[in-house]
Protein backbone atom coordinates (compact mmCIF):
# COMPACT_ATOMS: atom_id res chain seq x y z
CA UNK A 1 0.00 0.00 0.00
CA UNK A 2 1.25 3.71 -0.75
CA UNK A 3 -0.05 6.69 1.61
CA UNK A 4 -0.16 8.98 -1.49
CA UNK A 5 0.33 7.92 -5.10
CA UNK A 6 1.05 10.36 -7.94
CA UNK A 7 0.71 8.56 -11.60
CA UNK A 8 2.00 10.73 -14.64
CA UNK A 9 0.84 13.95 -13.12
CA UNK A 10 0.26 16.93 -15.65
CA UNK A 11 -0.07 20.38 -15.25
CA UNK A 12 0.59 23.47 -18.09
CA UNK A 13 0.08 26.92 -17.35
CA UNK A 14 -0.35 28.48 -21.31
CA UNK A 15 2.71 26.65 -22.81
CA UNK A 16 4.49 26.26 -19.91
CA UNK A 17 4.39 22.65 -18.71
CA UNK A 18 5.20 23.04 -14.73
CA UNK A 19 4.23 19.64 -13.88
CA UNK A 20 5.57 16.76 -16.78
CA UNK A 21 4.18 13.07 -15.81
CA UNK A 22 5.77 13.29 -12.68
CA UNK A 23 5.33 9.93 -10.77
CA UNK A 24 5.22 9.49 -6.78
CA UNK A 25 4.91 6.56 -4.46
CA UNK A 26 5.15 7.62 -0.64
CA UNK A 27 4.75 4.85 1.78
CA UNK A 28 2.88 4.96 5.17
CA UNK A 29 5.67 6.45 7.52
CA UNK A 30 7.87 7.18 5.24
CA UNK A 31 9.68 10.84 5.13
CA UNK A 32 10.20 12.10 1.86
CA UNK A 33 12.02 15.01 0.35
CA UNK A 34 11.55 17.06 -2.73
CA UNK A 35 14.22 19.12 -3.62
CA UNK A 36 14.78 21.49 -6.68
CA UNK A 37 15.59 24.87 -7.85
CA UNK A 38 13.33 27.92 -8.09
CA UNK A 39 10.68 26.76 -10.71
CA UNK A 40 11.52 23.49 -10.47
CA UNK A 41 7.46 22.67 -9.88
CA UNK A 42 7.55 21.42 -6.61
CA UNK A 43 4.61 23.92 -4.86
CA UNK A 44 2.79 23.29 -8.15
CA UNK A 45 3.04 19.92 -7.28
CA UNK A 46 1.92 20.06 -3.70
CA UNK A 47 -1.02 22.21 -5.02
CA UNK A 48 -2.14 19.32 -7.63
CA UNK A 49 -2.10 16.76 -4.59
CA UNK A 50 -4.38 18.98 -2.44
CA UNK A 51 -6.60 19.60 -5.35
CA UNK A 52 -6.18 23.78 -5.56
CA UNK A 53 -5.27 23.66 -8.83
CA UNK A 54 -6.41 20.48 -11.15
CA UNK A 55 -4.33 18.43 -13.13
CA UNK A 56 -4.50 18.11 -17.17
CA UNK A 57 -3.90 14.35 -16.49
CA UNK A 58 -3.16 12.08 -14.54
CA UNK A 59 -3.91 10.81 -11.06
CA UNK A 60 -3.16 11.28 -7.22
CA UNK A 61 -4.44 8.58 -4.62
CA UNK A 62 -4.40 8.99 -0.80
CA UNK A 63 -4.22 4.96 0.71
CA UNK A 64 -4.25 3.29 -2.55
CA UNK A 65 -8.06 5.52 -3.25
CA UNK A 66 -8.15 7.64 -6.11
CA UNK A 67 -8.72 11.22 -5.25
CA UNK A 68 -8.17 13.41 -8.74
CA UNK A 69 -11.79 14.21 -8.62
CA UNK A 70 -12.52 15.09 -5.22
CA UNK A 71 -12.43 18.45 -4.33
CA UNK A 72 -9.77 20.29 -2.10
CA UNK A 73 -11.54 20.92 0.67
CA UNK A 74 -12.89 17.13 1.20
CA UNK A 75 -9.38 16.16 0.93
CA UNK A 76 -8.70 17.50 3.94
CA UNK A 77 -11.39 15.30 5.84
CA UNK A 78 -9.87 12.83 3.86
CA UNK A 79 -6.23 13.05 5.52
CA UNK A 80 -4.37 15.48 3.96
CA UNK A 81 -2.81 18.50 5.69
CA UNK A 82 -0.40 21.24 4.49
CA UNK A 83 1.37 24.26 5.06
CA UNK A 84 2.33 26.55 2.93
CA UNK A 85 5.44 28.25 1.62
CA UNK A 86 4.07 31.86 1.94
CA UNK A 87 2.71 31.81 5.68
CA UNK A 88 -1.16 31.91 5.52
CA UNK A 89 -2.49 32.72 8.91
CA UNK A 90 -5.42 34.90 10.54
CA UNK A 91 -3.61 38.22 10.61
CA UNK A 92 -6.15 39.73 12.74
CA UNK A 93 -6.54 36.81 15.15
CA UNK A 94 -4.64 35.28 18.19
CA UNK A 95 -2.77 32.36 17.92
CA UNK A 96 -4.69 30.47 19.48
CA UNK A 97 -7.66 31.01 17.57
CA UNK A 98 -6.24 30.31 14.58
CA UNK A 99 -5.26 26.89 15.76
CA UNK A 100 -9.05 26.58 16.84
CA UNK A 101 -9.97 27.60 13.42
CA UNK A 102 -7.76 24.46 12.17
CA UNK A 103 -9.83 21.98 14.03
CA UNK A 104 -12.90 23.87 13.35
CA UNK A 105 -12.39 22.65 9.96
CA UNK A 106 -12.77 18.89 10.57
CA UNK A 107 -15.92 19.35 12.78
CA UNK A 108 -19.43 19.69 11.92
CA UNK A 109 -19.57 22.47 14.43
CA UNK A 110 -18.31 25.24 12.07
CA UNK A 111 -22.04 25.32 10.94
CA UNK A 112 -23.47 26.36 14.02
CA UNK A 113 -24.63 30.04 14.75
CA UNK A 114 -26.08 29.09 18.03
CA UNK A 115 -23.08 28.81 20.58
CA UNK A 116 -20.37 30.31 21.92
CA UNK A 117 -17.05 29.02 20.02
CA UNK A 118 -14.82 30.49 23.03
CA UNK A 119 -17.12 28.19 25.38
CA UNK A 120 -15.86 25.51 23.87
CA UNK A 121 -13.60 24.08 26.19
CA UNK A 122 -12.80 20.51 24.19
CA UNK A 123 -12.09 22.66 21.31
CA UNK A 124 -9.61 25.37 22.74
CA UNK A 125 -7.79 22.97 25.13
CA UNK A 126 -7.15 20.79 22.06
CA UNK A 127 -5.58 23.87 20.62
CA UNK A 128 -3.86 24.72 23.57
CA UNK A 129 -2.05 21.11 23.45
CA UNK A 130 -1.34 21.61 19.73
CA UNK A 131 0.70 24.86 20.40
CA UNK A 132 2.28 23.58 23.02
CA UNK A 133 3.50 20.49 20.58
CA UNK A 134 5.37 23.26 18.88
CA UNK A 135 6.16 25.53 21.81
CA UNK A 136 3.95 28.01 21.71
CA UNK A 137 1.79 27.69 24.19
CA UNK A 138 2.70 30.68 26.00
CA UNK A 139 1.78 33.12 23.71
CA UNK A 140 -1.46 30.97 22.90
CA UNK A 141 -3.34 34.51 23.77
CA UNK A 142 -1.10 36.65 21.68
CA UNK A 143 -2.68 37.92 18.54
CA UNK A 144 -0.70 36.81 15.62
CA UNK A 145 0.72 40.65 14.66
CA UNK A 146 2.71 40.79 17.31
CA UNK A 147 4.18 37.43 16.89
CA UNK A 148 7.51 37.05 15.48
CA UNK A 149 8.55 35.17 11.73
CA UNK A 150 9.69 32.13 13.39
CA UNK A 151 7.31 32.12 15.67
CA UNK A 152 4.51 32.16 12.97
CA UNK A 153 6.20 29.45 10.95
CA UNK A 154 5.74 27.16 13.85
CA UNK A 155 2.25 28.25 13.90
CA UNK A 156 1.67 27.27 10.59
CA UNK A 157 3.16 23.90 11.01
CA UNK A 158 0.58 23.78 13.95
CA UNK A 159 -2.40 24.60 11.85
CA UNK A 160 -1.89 21.65 9.59
CA UNK A 161 -1.00 19.35 13.14
CA UNK A 162 -3.96 20.20 14.39
CA UNK A 163 -6.04 18.54 11.93
CA UNK A 164 -4.39 15.06 12.98
CA UNK A 165 -3.33 14.47 9.37
CA UNK A 166 -2.02 11.06 7.82
CA UNK A 167 -0.19 12.72 5.08
CA UNK A 168 1.41 15.87 6.05
CA UNK A 169 2.67 18.46 2.98
CA UNK A 170 5.30 20.62 4.60
CA UNK A 171 6.20 23.71 1.86
CA UNK A 172 9.72 25.26 2.60
CA UNK A 173 9.00 25.09 6.62
CA UNK A 174 12.69 26.55 7.02
CA UNK A 175 11.88 29.89 4.64
CA UNK A 176 13.38 32.55 6.05
CA UNK A 177 14.73 31.26 9.31
CA UNK A 178 18.02 31.37 10.98
CA UNK A 179 19.66 28.83 11.74
CA UNK A 180 18.87 28.44 15.30
CA UNK A 181 15.27 28.62 14.28
CA UNK A 182 15.75 25.48 11.58
CA UNK A 183 16.78 23.36 14.24
CA UNK A 184 13.73 23.88 16.01
CA UNK A 185 11.81 23.24 13.66
CA UNK A 186 13.70 20.15 12.28
CA UNK A 187 13.51 18.90 15.89
CA UNK A 188 9.50 19.80 15.80
CA UNK A 189 9.64 18.02 12.41
CA UNK A 190 11.30 14.63 13.80
CA UNK A 191 9.03 14.46 16.75
CA UNK A 192 5.79 14.22 14.71
CA UNK A 193 5.00 10.55 15.24
CA UNK A 194 5.27 7.85 12.71
CA UNK A 195 1.64 7.59 11.78
CA UNK A 196 2.23 10.67 9.73
CA UNK A 197 3.81 10.49 6.47
CA UNK A 198 5.24 13.60 5.65
CA UNK A 199 6.57 14.62 2.15
CA UNK A 200 8.59 17.91 2.33
CA UNK A 201 9.52 20.24 -0.57
CA UNK A 202 12.59 22.24 0.44
CA UNK A 203 14.91 24.80 -1.73
CA UNK A 204 17.72 24.42 0.56
CA UNK A 205 19.33 21.33 0.15
CA UNK A 206 21.85 21.44 3.48
CA UNK A 207 18.83 21.94 5.90
CA UNK A 208 16.27 19.18 5.17
CA UNK A 209 18.82 16.41 4.40
CA UNK A 210 19.08 14.99 8.18
CA UNK A 211 15.22 14.68 7.53
CA UNK A 212 14.42 12.46 4.78
CA UNK A 213 14.81 8.97 4.00
CA UNK A 214 14.31 8.89 0.40
CA UNK A 215 14.69 12.34 -1.51
CA UNK A 216 12.90 13.34 -5.28
CA UNK A 217 14.55 16.13 -7.20
CA UNK A 218 12.63 18.15 -9.50
CA UNK A 219 13.96 19.91 -12.27
CA UNK A 220 11.29 21.90 -15.02
CA UNK A 221 8.57 20.19 -13.90
CA UNK A 222 10.36 16.44 -13.92
CA UNK A 223 11.34 14.31 -11.90
CA UNK A 224 15.09 13.96 -12.63
CA UNK A 225 16.79 11.87 -9.41
CA UNK A 226 15.01 9.69 -7.02
CA UNK A 227 16.28 7.04 -4.69
CA UNK A 228 17.41 6.90 -1.00
CA UNK A 229 19.79 9.61 0.29
CA UNK A 230 22.97 8.21 -0.30
CA UNK A 231 21.72 7.46 -3.74
CA UNK A 232 20.50 10.84 -4.55
CA UNK A 233 23.22 12.99 -2.96
CA UNK A 234 26.07 11.20 -4.87
CA UNK A 235 24.05 10.93 -8.03
CA UNK A 236 25.94 13.43 -10.85
CA UNK A 237 22.49 14.76 -11.89
CA UNK A 238 22.09 16.18 -8.55
CA UNK A 239 25.09 17.89 -8.25
CA UNK A 240 24.70 19.35 -12.17
CA UNK A 241 22.06 20.71 -10.93
CA UNK A 242 22.64 22.25 -7.59
CA UNK A 243 25.93 23.33 -8.69
CA UNK A 244 25.64 23.71 -12.84
CA UNK A 245 28.59 21.89 -13.12
CA UNK B 1 -19.51 46.49 32.51
CA UNK B 2 -20.62 45.39 29.04
CA UNK B 3 -24.28 43.81 30.49
CA UNK B 4 -24.53 47.57 32.78
CA UNK B 5 -24.38 49.49 29.90
CA UNK B 6 -26.36 47.31 27.61
CA UNK B 7 -29.19 47.28 30.21
CA UNK B 8 -28.84 51.73 30.52
CA UNK B 9 -28.93 51.76 26.66
CA UNK B 10 -31.86 49.45 26.70
CA UNK B 11 -34.00 51.50 29.59
CA UNK B 12 -33.21 54.82 27.89
CA UNK B 13 -34.47 53.55 23.98
CA UNK B 14 -37.55 51.62 25.94
CA UNK B 15 -38.56 54.83 27.73
CA UNK B 16 -37.82 57.15 25.01
CA UNK B 17 -41.13 58.06 24.03
CA UNK B 18 -41.77 59.10 27.44
CA UNK B 19 -39.03 61.85 28.15
CA UNK B 20 -38.67 62.87 24.01
CA UNK B 21 -41.66 65.36 23.32
CA UNK B 22 -43.70 65.10 19.98
CA UNK B 23 -44.51 61.96 18.01
CA UNK B 24 -41.88 63.91 15.31
CA UNK B 25 -38.86 62.84 17.29
CA UNK B 26 -40.58 59.02 18.31
CA UNK B 27 -40.71 58.71 14.06
CA UNK B 28 -37.38 59.61 13.63
CA UNK B 29 -36.54 57.12 16.18
CA UNK B 30 -38.40 54.16 14.83
CA UNK B 31 -36.78 54.88 11.28
CA UNK B 32 -33.02 54.99 13.22
CA UNK B 33 -33.89 51.37 14.47
CA UNK B 34 -35.06 49.92 11.49
CA UNK B 35 -32.74 51.21 8.95
CA UNK B 36 -30.21 49.75 12.01
CA UNK B 37 -31.64 46.52 11.48
CA UNK B 38 -30.57 47.08 7.96
CA UNK B 39 -27.13 47.97 8.32
CA UNK B 40 -26.99 45.05 10.31
CA UNK B 41 -27.62 42.73 7.59
CA UNK B 42 -25.65 44.37 5.58
CA UNK B 43 -22.84 44.55 7.71
CA UNK B 44 -22.49 40.31 7.96
CA UNK B 45 -22.02 40.16 3.89
CA UNK B 46 -19.60 43.74 4.00
CA UNK B 47 -18.00 43.72 7.46
CA UNK B 48 -18.07 39.83 8.22
CA UNK B 49 -17.86 37.83 5.20
CA UNK B 50 -16.07 40.71 3.44
CA UNK B 51 -18.72 41.13 1.15
CA UNK B 52 -19.03 44.44 -0.29
CA UNK B 53 -22.84 44.70 -1.38
CA UNK B 54 -24.76 47.57 -3.39
CA UNK B 55 -27.52 45.90 -4.01
CA UNK B 56 -29.21 44.97 -0.87
CA UNK B 57 -31.64 48.02 -0.95
CA UNK B 58 -33.07 45.43 -3.94
CA UNK B 59 -33.68 43.01 -1.00
CA UNK B 60 -34.79 45.51 1.24
CA UNK B 61 -37.36 46.62 -1.15
CA UNK B 62 -38.07 42.99 -2.42
CA UNK B 63 -39.59 42.68 0.70
CA UNK B 64 -41.51 46.11 1.20
CA UNK B 65 -43.12 45.31 -2.38
CA UNK B 66 -44.08 41.64 -1.27
CA UNK B 67 -45.83 42.52 1.57
CA UNK B 68 -47.34 45.06 -0.21
CA UNK B 69 -49.05 42.88 -2.93
CA UNK B 70 -49.74 40.22 -0.08
CA UNK B 71 -51.52 42.77 2.16
CA UNK B 72 -53.52 44.37 -0.80
CA UNK B 73 -54.35 40.92 -1.99
CA UNK B 74 -56.66 40.79 1.05
CA UNK B 75 -54.29 38.34 3.37
CA UNK B 76 -54.02 38.96 7.16
CA UNK B 77 -50.29 40.37 8.65
CA UNK B 78 -48.79 36.71 9.52
CA UNK B 79 -48.84 36.06 6.32
CA UNK B 80 -47.41 39.43 4.91
CA UNK B 81 -44.48 38.55 7.33
CA UNK B 82 -43.96 35.53 6.42
CA UNK B 83 -44.91 35.52 2.93
CA UNK B 84 -42.43 38.80 2.24
CA UNK B 85 -39.66 37.11 4.12
CA UNK B 86 -40.12 33.97 2.36
CA UNK B 87 -39.87 35.63 -1.16
CA UNK B 88 -36.93 37.72 0.16
CA UNK B 89 -35.18 34.97 1.72
CA UNK B 90 -35.91 33.33 -2.49
CA UNK B 91 -34.49 36.06 -4.07
CA UNK B 92 -31.90 36.21 -1.74
CA UNK B 93 -30.56 32.59 -2.73
CA UNK B 94 -31.09 33.54 -6.69
CA UNK B 95 -28.51 36.83 -5.58
CA UNK B 96 -26.40 35.14 -3.97
CA UNK B 97 -25.54 32.35 -6.63
CA UNK B 98 -25.06 35.09 -9.21
CA UNK B 99 -22.82 37.38 -7.47
CA UNK B 100 -21.13 34.73 -5.59
CA UNK B 101 -19.61 33.77 -8.92
CA UNK B 102 -17.00 36.53 -8.36
CA UNK B 103 -15.15 38.41 -5.14
CA UNK B 104 -14.24 42.09 -4.57
CA UNK B 105 -15.11 44.16 -7.57
CA UNK B 106 -16.72 41.22 -9.01
CA UNK B 107 -19.14 40.95 -6.30
CA UNK B 108 -19.52 44.82 -6.04
CA UNK B 109 -20.34 45.09 -9.72
CA UNK B 110 -23.44 42.11 -9.78
CA UNK B 111 -24.63 43.20 -6.45
CA UNK B 112 -24.76 46.20 -7.92
CA UNK B 113 -26.51 45.22 -11.40
CA UNK B 114 -28.91 42.44 -9.33
CA UNK B 115 -30.16 45.89 -7.59
CA UNK B 116 -30.66 47.70 -10.23
CA UNK B 117 -33.25 45.15 -11.96
CA UNK B 118 -34.96 45.46 -9.07
CA UNK B 119 -35.07 49.26 -9.22
CA UNK B 120 -36.19 48.94 -12.91
CA UNK B 121 -38.98 46.20 -12.53
CA UNK B 122 -40.31 48.46 -9.01
CA UNK B 123 -39.84 51.57 -11.76
CA UNK B 124 -41.18 49.88 -15.59
CA UNK B 125 -43.37 47.13 -14.86
CA UNK B 126 -46.37 49.00 -13.58
CA UNK B 127 -49.02 46.46 -13.67
CA UNK B 128 -47.38 44.76 -11.19
CA UNK B 129 -45.67 47.89 -9.12
CA UNK B 130 -47.43 50.51 -10.21
CA UNK B 131 -43.95 52.08 -11.18
CA UNK B 132 -43.35 55.53 -9.61
CA UNK B 133 -46.55 55.69 -7.76
CA UNK B 134 -45.99 53.35 -6.38
CA UNK B 135 -47.96 51.04 -3.82
CA UNK B 136 -50.15 52.06 -0.48
CA UNK B 137 -51.43 50.00 2.06
CA UNK B 138 -53.86 50.99 5.37
CA UNK B 139 -53.00 49.48 8.87
CA UNK B 140 -50.88 47.91 10.79
CA UNK B 141 -50.63 44.69 12.09
CA UNK B 142 -52.44 44.58 16.29
CA UNK B 143 -49.97 41.82 17.90
CA UNK B 144 -51.53 40.36 20.82
CA UNK B 145 -54.96 42.79 20.10
CA UNK B 146 -52.51 45.82 20.72
CA UNK B 147 -52.96 48.10 17.38
CA UNK B 148 -49.46 49.59 16.16
CA UNK B 149 -50.82 52.61 14.92
CA UNK B 150 -49.72 54.99 17.06
CA UNK B 151 -46.31 56.80 16.66
CA UNK B 152 -45.47 55.37 20.51
CA UNK B 153 -46.55 51.85 19.95
CA UNK B 154 -45.00 51.35 16.43
CA UNK B 155 -41.75 52.59 17.87
CA UNK B 156 -41.61 49.99 20.84
CA UNK B 157 -42.41 46.93 17.96
CA UNK B 158 -39.89 47.75 15.96
CA UNK B 159 -37.42 48.14 19.52
CA UNK B 160 -38.50 44.97 20.49
CA UNK B 161 -37.77 43.44 16.24
CA UNK B 162 -34.49 45.46 17.28
CA UNK B 163 -33.04 44.29 19.91
CA UNK B 164 -33.51 40.37 18.65
CA UNK B 165 -31.53 41.26 15.84
CA UNK B 166 -29.13 42.34 17.66
CA UNK B 167 -28.95 39.63 19.90
CA UNK B 168 -28.76 37.03 16.98
CA UNK B 169 -25.92 39.10 15.77
CA UNK B 170 -24.36 38.85 19.15
CA UNK B 171 -24.96 35.23 19.27
CA UNK B 172 -23.91 34.91 15.69
CA UNK B 173 -20.59 36.70 15.93
CA UNK B 174 -19.11 34.98 18.89
CA UNK B 175 -20.16 31.27 17.01
CA UNK B 176 -17.83 29.04 15.18
CA UNK B 177 -20.16 29.70 11.91
CA UNK B 178 -19.58 33.53 12.78
CA UNK B 179 -15.85 32.55 13.06
CA UNK B 180 -15.72 30.31 9.60
CA UNK B 181 -17.47 33.13 8.31
CA UNK B 182 -14.77 36.01 9.14
CA UNK B 183 -11.88 33.35 8.07
CA UNK B 184 -13.14 33.00 4.65
CA UNK B 185 -12.96 36.89 4.60
CA UNK B 186 -9.41 37.17 6.00
CA UNK B 187 -8.04 33.75 4.15
CA UNK B 188 -10.25 32.50 1.60
CA UNK B 189 -7.78 29.89 0.22
CA UNK B 190 -6.58 28.68 3.83
CA UNK B 191 -10.16 27.64 4.64
CA UNK B 192 -10.96 25.67 1.67
CA UNK B 193 -7.71 23.86 2.19
CA UNK B 194 -8.63 24.10 6.27
CA UNK B 195 -12.06 22.24 5.05
CA UNK B 196 -14.36 24.32 5.56
CA UNK B 197 -16.96 24.77 2.29
CA UNK B 198 -16.28 28.88 1.47
CA UNK B 199 -18.84 29.06 -0.84
CA UNK B 200 -21.38 27.44 1.02
CA UNK B 201 -20.20 29.81 4.03
CA UNK B 202 -20.89 32.67 2.18
CA UNK B 203 -24.29 31.94 0.74
CA UNK B 204 -25.59 31.12 4.00
CA UNK B 205 -23.98 34.31 5.24
CA UNK B 206 -25.61 36.25 2.31
CA UNK B 207 -29.26 35.06 3.20
CA UNK B 208 -28.66 35.82 7.15
CA UNK B 209 -27.97 38.78 5.81
CA UNK B 210 -31.02 38.89 3.36
CA UNK B 211 -32.65 38.10 5.97
CA UNK B 212 -32.59 40.73 8.37
CA UNK B 213 -32.98 43.49 4.87
CA UNK B 214 -36.30 41.90 4.67
CA UNK B 215 -36.96 42.74 8.23
CA UNK B 216 -36.24 45.91 7.81
CA UNK B 217 -38.28 46.45 4.47
CA UNK B 218 -41.12 44.90 6.29
CA UNK B 219 -41.22 47.65 9.08
CA UNK B 220 -40.27 50.41 6.32
CA UNK B 221 -43.35 49.64 4.57
CA UNK B 222 -45.36 49.72 7.85
CA UNK B 223 -43.98 52.41 9.05
CA UNK B 224 -44.49 54.98 5.47
CA UNK B 225 -47.56 52.58 4.94
CA UNK B 226 -46.23 53.16 1.30
CA UNK B 227 -43.37 52.02 -0.90
CA UNK B 228 -42.24 53.28 -4.36
CA UNK B 229 -38.73 52.59 -6.69
CA UNK B 230 -36.91 55.30 -4.40
CA UNK B 231 -36.58 52.54 -1.86
CA UNK B 232 -34.79 50.20 -3.99
CA UNK B 233 -32.84 52.26 -5.55
CA UNK B 234 -28.85 52.53 -5.85
CA UNK B 235 -28.77 55.68 -3.38
CA UNK B 236 -30.45 53.47 -1.06
CA UNK B 237 -28.18 50.52 -1.52
CA UNK B 238 -25.24 53.20 -1.17
CA UNK B 239 -26.23 54.60 2.33
CA UNK B 240 -26.90 50.97 4.08
CA UNK B 241 -23.28 50.78 2.67
CA UNK B 242 -22.24 53.91 3.83
CA UNK B 243 -24.23 53.29 7.68
CA UNK B 244 -22.20 50.23 8.05
CA UNK B 245 -18.54 51.86 6.80
CA UNK B 246 -19.16 55.74 8.71
CA UNK B 247 -20.14 53.27 11.80
CA UNK B 248 -17.37 50.61 12.04
CA UNK B 249 -17.94 47.49 9.89
CA UNK B 250 -17.51 44.48 11.34
CA UNK B 251 -18.76 45.41 14.61
CA UNK B 252 -21.94 44.98 16.64
CA UNK B 253 -22.64 48.79 17.34
CA UNK B 254 -21.17 50.24 14.62
CA UNK B 255 -24.14 49.88 11.86
CA UNK B 256 -26.28 51.05 14.60
CA UNK B 257 -24.50 54.50 15.13
CA UNK B 258 -24.12 54.65 11.68
CA UNK B 259 -27.65 54.04 10.76
CA UNK B 260 -28.47 56.98 13.44
CA UNK B 261 -26.24 59.08 11.93
CA UNK B 262 -27.48 59.08 8.67
CA UNK B 263 -31.22 59.45 9.17
CA UNK B 264 -30.41 61.90 11.61
CA UNK B 265 -29.14 64.09 9.36
CA UNK B 266 -31.75 63.43 6.63
CA UNK B 267 -34.80 64.12 8.86
CA UNK B 268 -33.45 66.60 11.60
CA UNK B 269 -30.32 68.64 9.68
CA UNK B 270 -32.33 69.09 6.85
CA UNK B 271 -34.87 70.94 8.65
CA UNK B 272 -32.51 73.57 9.64
CA UNK B 273 -29.65 73.63 6.97
CA UNK B 274 -30.75 73.44 3.22
CA UNK B 275 -27.86 71.56 2.24
CA UNK B 276 -27.84 68.76 4.36
CA UNK B 277 -26.31 66.50 2.04
CA UNK B 278 -23.12 68.65 2.04
CA UNK B 279 -23.09 68.45 5.83
CA UNK B 280 -23.60 64.45 5.21
CA UNK B 281 -20.99 64.42 3.18
CA UNK B 282 -18.41 66.52 4.65
CA UNK B 283 -19.03 63.76 7.74
CA UNK B 284 -17.96 61.43 6.36
CA UNK B 285 -15.30 62.67 4.55
CA UNK B 286 -14.01 63.70 8.56
CA UNK B 287 -14.88 60.11 9.69
CA UNK B 288 -12.64 58.36 6.59
CA UNK B 289 -9.79 60.97 7.46
CA UNK B 290 -9.75 61.05 11.09
CA UNK B 291 -11.08 57.60 11.99
CA UNK B 292 -10.85 55.47 8.80
CA UNK B 293 -12.18 52.08 10.80
CA UNK B 294 -15.31 53.84 11.75
CA UNK B 295 -17.19 56.25 14.75
CA UNK B 296 -17.30 53.34 16.90
CA UNK B 297 -13.82 51.73 17.18
CA UNK B 298 -12.30 55.13 16.25
CA UNK B 299 -14.24 57.15 19.38
CA UNK B 300 -13.08 53.63 21.11
CA UNK B 301 -9.41 54.21 20.36
CA UNK B 302 -9.62 58.00 21.56
CA UNK B 303 -11.53 56.82 25.07
CA UNK B 304 -8.47 54.28 25.56
CA UNK B 305 -5.77 56.61 24.44
CA UNK B 306 -7.53 59.53 26.48
CA UNK B 307 -7.52 57.09 29.64
CA UNK B 308 -4.37 55.97 29.06
CA UNK B 309 -2.78 59.43 29.44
Amino acid sequence: MTALGVRGLEKRFGGLRVTAEVSLSVEPGERRLIIGPNGAGKTTLFNLITGELRPDGGSVTLFDRDITGVASRRRTHLGIARTYQIITLFQGETLLRNITLSLLGLSPLRWNPFVRLAKRDGLVAQARATLARVGLDDLADRPLAQTSYGERRRAEIAMALAQNPKVLLLDEPFAGLSIEERRDVLRLVNEIPRNVTIVMIEHDMDVALDFAERITVLHFGKVVVEGTRGEVVAHPRTKEIYLGE
Amino acid sequence: MRRLAAIVALVILATLPLWVSGTYYVNIASQVLFYAIFALGVNVLAGHAGLVTLGHAGLFGIAAYAAAKIMNAGYGHLSVATGALVVTLMAAGIFAVLALRGTGLGFVMITVALGQIVWGVAYRWISLTNGDNGITITGRPSPLGLSLTTPTRFYWATLIVFVVAVVSMAIFVASPFGASVRGTRDQPRRMNALGYHVWMIRFLAFLFSAFWSGVAGLLYLYYNQFVSPQAVALTASAEALLMVIAGGSATLLGPIAGAGLVVVMKNVASAYIERWNFVLGAIFVAIVVFMPEGLVPGVARLARRARGR
